[in-house]
């Protein structure tokens, strides 16, 4: 009977959000130019349009954003607690009132999918600042002491995965704990940081507190070098963070890295086969693979690895890849030319080393930076699409034999941030669980986050935790 | 005895222990993972040229139930009429799939959609419960099936489910089928709010098609839980599989408590990306309804027109 059950075009309006043509950097409550000029531009990955230019911060620049934190630490960190928490839950609070501009703007600029800022993003940035509010005036009931202390002025950068999602992990606890921060967002994604030193002065923040400085590498680089720093957080590349550990080393900061990953997904023989097939979806996927807990590597037990593989590329050929502001969009564009290149390149070299390489039937859209979702059989440990991370929508199908095994090959990567494990039996989810050297570990689920539970990484993953009670420690002179 | 051809997993029914072995021995339903997976399809936006295509879809699909002790001749007539011409103001409207009702008001329900396409639905086996004698529940069938009755709406004995008692649960579907002769398609209900887990239901799903099933339903209407997405999905997981491993199509029906278009287009959604296109389609998808074929309407009458009518507007039954 039936013709195909097409869904039509279903485009959230990107009516709600109102982007300026220029952004200046917010420094002490106030949008300034950059001291040289100098801006830059951020464009939509999905389309290669510009959306808006944006000043790029000199190092002078990073100096005056530092000062003027330093200078509004000396009050933030007196008031009491119970007043700092008012000012997060306002931020909360007008963060869910305009939920819905920011999940288009960070979905223009970041070219995730609508559905994911919208379910995903923007939910977890709110609850991220009411938890952390909550904290605000119970800090010596937190295990670091009767009085614990803040740090100072941190020096905050992050991410362009999750933007506005980064800022509230780092944002939150450091404002909670009484410290002020200069944050700087990633170069290809500024616009939602800029958004957010909006809601700062709606909510009435004191100036100086948060400062935001856009740029590239270089201002991130003069955010973690200046002497008047106490604190550096880093969300980002394991290259950029080893740099990060050097330029810290020697100096009294406090430094606390979120790296990358080459996270392992084990499914066992008595796994919920249909649930298992959807969170390996979920685990490499979901943001396009540009996940720093991934579930890059599944490890398969040898026994269901065709019956799985064949589930798998049956539910892969019903994502429905293309505009990201579409609501039924499920693969968004890859947020840069540069990211689309290195994909790209270890992709080749999966094949090139003789792995498997399988896609969908996925139409690409002519402009912007598109890639097919895609899987590797027949990958072992020592290709390098096993142990590199890709960053990207590149699933690398590997098997094992007995339940040491895959913990053996789970373990053996230089990262160590998740891992998932699935299987019906919880005596086998709770063993293998306490073998991993992972930082989450979900069982039976992938990719689920929530601010009460604290994330961080093992070896080249990073160290330090955010979220939950261990996410104040960072924040906090112990 | 079974009157089902021989396929891929015919020795699975060959003794109790075997068919035991078998239904224990499929995967377990994660209820956090697959609850999660059908409320993330019901995120889908269905707009525009879509939604009147769901909505058309939906109406083909419905079973118009009524199964009421209360139920007349003349209430019959007035659901078989409605069954044939859903919008008296819109020929263009579907007529509906089946009218559903008890065995006794087979003959009238017959006599009102004579000449259409609609056809009459029985249930029979001592419905809502199921609780009889096998020969009662056979009597019950053979008299709908010579009455006229198209379809079979049977249930399983819950109790010989829950009791382990695979064998007894087969063995009276696999009659039922044989009562229903070569004509009538069997729909075979778990009463899945009684059932109770998911792992259950995967079981009783492909209990009921290894038993000669050609429709697995979720419910009688008559309990707290109904049809849900959750477990709807789970069925279209199971016949998705069964299908792959023996070639057999099987079809799916949840039924009560879908009340909005809203919700029914969430379901055809379910089948599309689950079972799939080969089962968007009257002969494999059902729903087993009263109330949501007139909001069907008012939606369909919203979407030509541009503006809501109202009750006034839909006929009532």
């Amino acid at each position: 009977m039936a013709p195909v059950f097409d869904y039509a075009p279903a485009p959230e309006s990107r009516s709600v959000v109102d982007i300026a043509p220029s952004y200046g950097l917010f420094i002490d409550g106030e949008f300034t130019e950059a001291a040289g000029g100098k801006v830059f531009k951020t464009v939509s990955p999905s389309s290669e349009e510009v959306l808006a230019e944006v000043a790029e911060a000199s190092e002078e620049d990073v100096d005056r954003a530092v000062r003027a934190a330093r200078k509004a630490f000396e009050k933030w960190s007196a008031l009491p607690g119970s007043e700092r928490a008012k000012y997060l839950f306002r931020i909360a609070r007008i963060i869910q009132e305009r939920s819905r501009e920011l999940a288009v703007l960070e979905t223009l600029d970041n070219g995730k999918p609508i559905r994911e800022t919208r379910d995903a993003d923007l939910p977890l940035v709110a609850a991220h600042f009411f938890y952390y509010a909550g904290w605000a005036d119970k800090l010596e009931h937190a295990g670091y002491g009767a009085t614990p202390k803040p740090l100072g002025v941190a020096g905050q950068v992050i991410p362009w995965n999750f933007p506005l999602l980064m800022l509230a992990w780092k944002i939150a606890p450091a404002l909670a704990t009484g410290n002020t921060v200069v944050l700087k967002p990633a170069e290809t994604t500024p616009l939602s940081a800029l958004f957010f030193a909006d809601i700062c002065r709606q909510a009435g923040l004191p100036k100086g507190v948060v400062n935001i400085v856009t740029g590239d590498g270089r201002a991130g680089a003069a955010l973690v070098a200046h002497p008047d720093v106490n604190k550096v957080a880093f969300t980002g590349s394991t290259a950029v963070g080893k740099e990060i550990a050097r330029t810290v080393a020697g100096t009294r900061k406090k430094l606390t890295l979120e790296l990358g990953g080459k996270g392992a997904n084990i499914v066992f023989d008595d796994a919920p086969i249909d649930q298992a097939v959807e969170g390996i979806v979920n685990g490499i996927f979901f943001n396009q693979g540009q996940v720093c807990c991934a579930g890059s590597r599944l490890l398969v037990q040898e026994s269901i690895h065709d019956e799985l593989l064949d589930s798998l590329k049956r539910r892969l050929s019903t994502l429905r890849l293309g505009d990201p502001l579409d609501k039924n969009t499920d693969i968004g564009a890859i947020n840069s030319a540069e990211q689309l290149a290195r994909i790209t390149a270890l992709a080749e070299q999966g094949e090139a080393e003789g792995a498997e390489r399988w896609s969908p039937a996925c139409e690409l859209p002519e402009n912007g930076y598109w890639f097919a979702p895609t899987l590797f059989t027949n990958v072992t440990q020592a290709h390098t699409i096993a142990r590199d991370e890709i960053f990207g929508p590149v699933l690398s199908v590997l098997t094992f034999r007995t339940p040491d095994e895959a913990v053996a090959k789970a373990n053996n990567t230089p990262y160590g941030l998740s891992a998932g494990i699935w299987t019906e039996k919880g005596s086998r989810i709770l063993a293998v669980a306490g073998k991993l050297r992972a930082g989450v570990i979900w069982s039976n689920t992938f990719n689920k986050f929530d601010p009460t539970s604290p994330f961080g990484g093992y070896k080249e993953s990073g160290f330090g935790r955010e979220g939950g009670r261990h996410g104040l420690e960072a924040y906090l002179d112990v | 005895m079974p009157t089902t051809a021989p396929h891929a997993l015919s020795d699975v029914t060959a003794s109790d222990s075997t068919l035991r072995r078998f239904l224990h021995g499929l995967p377990g339903v994660d209820a956090v993972g697959l609850e999660a997976r059908a409320a993330s399809l019901g995120t889908r936006s269905i707009k525009t040229t879509a939604k009147a295509f769901a909505i058309d879809l939906a109406i083909s699909m419905v079973d118009l139930t009524t199964l009421e002790g209360a139920d007349t001749p003349g209430k019959v007539r007035a659901l078989g009429a409605k069954a044939v011409r859903p919008d008296p103001t819109d020929r263009s409207a579907p007529p509906t799939a089946a009218v559903c009702v008890y065995p006794d008001m087979v003959a009238t329900a017959k006599e009102a959609v004579a000449g259409s396409t609609v056809k009459v639905a029985s249930v029979a086996t001592a419905f809502p419960a199921g609780r009889a004698p096998i020969s009662v529940k056979l009597a019950d069938v053979r008299e709908a099936v010579a009455a006229g009755a198209d379809e079979i709406d049977m249930v399983i004995d819950r109790g010989a489910f829950l009791a382990g008692n695979y064998m007894k649960v087969y063995d009276e579907i696999t009659a039922v089928k044989e009562a229903c002769g070569t004509d009538a398609r069997l729909k075979v209900i778990f009463e899945t709010g009684e059932l109770s887990t998911y792992d259950n239901i995967r079981r009783a799903s492909w209990l009921g098609m290894l038993a000669g099933a050609d429709f697995i339903k979720t419910s009688t209407g008559k309990v707290a839980v109904n049809a849900t997405p959750a477990n709807t999905l789970l069925m279209l997981e199971a016949v998705r599989d069964f299908r792959a491993q023996t070639g057999i199509q099987v079809g799916v029906k949840p039924a009560g408590g879908i009340r909005t278009s809203k919700d029914a287009i969430k379901f055809l959604v379910l089948v599309n990306e689950t079972a799939g296109e080969d089962w968007l389609d009257n002969h494999w998808f059902r729903f087993g309804a009263s109330s949501l074929l007139n909001d069907l309407l008012l939606q369909r009458q919203k979407l030509a027109t541009g503006r809501y009518s109202g009750p006034d507007y839909v006929t009532v039954d």
